[in-house]
């Protein structure tokens, strides 16, 4: 094979369903990923599936595959470009999830659809009490909080997978740019200690790995940098060569740019070191990497580098942290800020008179100093014409969390003059730490079974 | 000496991991790379923040990316607890980068 186009169809699990169905129509790709898993999504999902054994996937799943499995299937008739897709969309129940694609590709009559999913990130049952977190605490200490724990597999298992024939591949937790990797590791035979190869697969899945983030979305800013037809925002695709060299583009017509200055901003999104960037797979090096403008939105990517893989997978662990209660109202025209200030000091005092319990709490004026702080936020000159004042507190006890909203919502008949638009609520705070285990505690499996 | 805001020679981005941000600041024109790598030093920058650092998480990283006309900033700490409990209406710390682009840079 001489090159290989994949295609990136979401950045996050709620992410917009049609630039993918584009990709899949017109991208002439081989592989279409989809990452959906942020840092506490396995936790919120393992919740639903303590609730259902059934659940505990991605909520899109159902809609995204419905979308795309004809694309897969119109790539299995003959002189057609074979298309397959992977997806972290499985979350806690990567099982489940594959027997609910076999289903809407029987309910669309598309036999013969191989569907795999890949398990062995759940490392719940592995965990000894006497573990450290990075936050300190033990996993003993946890008690009956601990939801979930999962490693971060590498592409490993989806290249099983892919070996075995698999259409569409799902996966539980596997590290954003393995699931990118996994097509060129397949595709291309690299030695898994082809670390130089191995570092260029992993830039570009990391490029494509949030979607719309490299092709000008969260990148607008009006008058400074410009990003033409945003609504209509195209998702990336990546044509990658064996040696590892890649040219990031998109659907000729689809919304958005892709320049050096995008993929720039993608490339340190969430990096620390540029010279460590670590994945189960490797230890990728950005630090000399270069963008190069071929055409009209299509970068070329050059210099990543790479070295031997981590010893130890990272793995995160949900747990339950008590409750964050939260009420919001606004004050609006001459005086705003004042009466915002003053409404400020009657919740604080009045959660204190009336002994509400809460670990932490903090009160912001939204439009002054919500986002920056009091100092960053302040500025010299005008007042805002309106301000709306939050308070926030996270209590162990989900009664105390409620009296906080409850607070901020008497304040129409009991504060300051001219409050309005109070809302109140009250949520369960999944929290996430993370913790390392050695690699070889943990053993990716790939669980197949046809569709037909 | 005149100075100009930084948003005029740089554009940023802002991710989260965990309790950590990392906010990149990429120069619009490579002959402006080289006073941003002069003047945004880490004591700027953790002085522009010092109100949101938390002083007992690690001490402000930066990284140098010249083939891309780069920094990157690391901010352990600033994310009070991180997006998974922090109270804080921005718990991801995405705008963080937006306040970084209002420090002054001489000419």
């Amino acid at each position: 094979m001489k090159s290989l186009r994949i295609g990136a169809g979401a950045g996050y699990s709620g992410d917009r369903i049609e630039p993918a169905v584009e990709l899949a129509d017109k991208g002439e790709l081989d592989y279409l990923v989809f990452e959906c898993l942020a840092e506490r999504t396995i936790a919120l999902a393992q919740q639903a599936r303590l609730a259902d054994p059934e659940a505990g996937f991605d909520p899109l799943l159902s809609e995204r595959m419905r979308r795309v499995l004809p694309f897969v299937a119109r790539g299995r008739e003959a002189g057609q470009r074979r298309l397959r897709v992977i997806s972290n969309m499985g979350a806690a129940n990567p099982l489940s999830a594959a027997r609910e694609v076999r289903r809407i590709a029987a309910e669309l009559g598309l036999a013969g659809l191989v569907v795999a999913a890949v398990t062995g990130d759940d490392v719940l049952a592995q965990l000894a009490p006497e573990q450290l977190l990075d936050n300190g605490a033990t996993v003993g200490s946890l008690g009956e909080r601990l939801i979930s724990a999962n490693a971060y597999l590498g592409a490993e298992g989806i290249v099983a997978a892919l070996k075995a024939d698999a259409d569409v591949v799902i996966t539980g937790r596997v590290a954003d740019p393995s699931l990118f990797l996994a097509p060129q590791l397949f595709e291309f035979g690299w030695a898994q200690d082809d670390w130089t190869r191995l570092g260029r697969g992993t830039l570009i899945g990391h490029l494509l790995e949030c979607a719309g983030q490299i092709t000008g979305g969260y990148f607008a800013d009006p008058g400074v940098k410009d990003v033409p037809d945003l609504a209509r925002l195209g998702f990336p695709l990546a044509e990658v060569d064996a040696e590892g060299r890649a040219v990031i583009s998109k659907v000729a017509g689809s919304g958005g740019r892709i320049d050096t200055a995008t993929c720039t901003e993608q490339m340190i999104y969430e990096v620390h070191d540029p010279e460590a960037y670590l994945t189960p797979d490797v230890t990728a090096d950005f630090s000399a990497v270069s963008f190069s403008v071929i055409a009209a939105n299509q970068v070329r990517a050059d210099g990543a580098g790479g070295r031997a893989r981590p010893q130890t997978l990272k793995v995160s662990v949900g747990y339950l942290d008590g409750w964050i209660g939260e009420g919001q109202i606004s004050y609006g025209g001459p005086g705003a800020l004042a009466r915002a200030q003053l409404a400020r000091d009657v919740v604080l005092e009045r959660l204190k008179l009336t002994g509400v319990v809460c670990d932490e709490v903090r009160a912001d004026l939204m439009g002054v100093d919500s986002l920056h702080g009091a100092e960053l936020g302040s500025r010299p000159s005008g007042e805002p014409w309106e301000v709306r004042l939050r308070v926030a507190g996270r209590c162990a006890d989900k009664a105390q969390a409620v009296r906080i909203g409850n607070e901020v919502e008497t304040l129409y008949t009991n504060g300051p003059y001219g409050g309005g638009g109070a809302t109140k609520g009250v949520r369960q705070v999944v929290a996430v730490a993370s913790l390392l285990l050695p690699r070889d505690a943990v053993t990716p499996q790939v669980h197949l079974e046809d569709a037909s | 000496m005149s100075s100009v805001k930084l948003r005029e020679l740089a554009h940023s981005r802002t991710g989260d991991k965990g309790d950590t941000s990392n906010i990149s600041v990429i120069a619009f024109r490579a002959e402006d790379f080289p006073r941003l790598v002069e003047q945004l030093t880490v004591e700027r920058v953790a002085a522009h923040f010092a109100q949101l650092l938390n002083p007992n998480a690690g001490a402000v990283r930066r990284y140098e990316l010249p083939n891309v006309q780069a920094l990157n900033f690391v901010l352990p700490g600033i994310l009070k607890g991180g997006v998974t409990r922090s109270l804080a209406l921005d718990a991801h710390g995405k705008a963080l980068g937006a306040a970084l682009l209002d420090i002054e840079i001489d000419s």
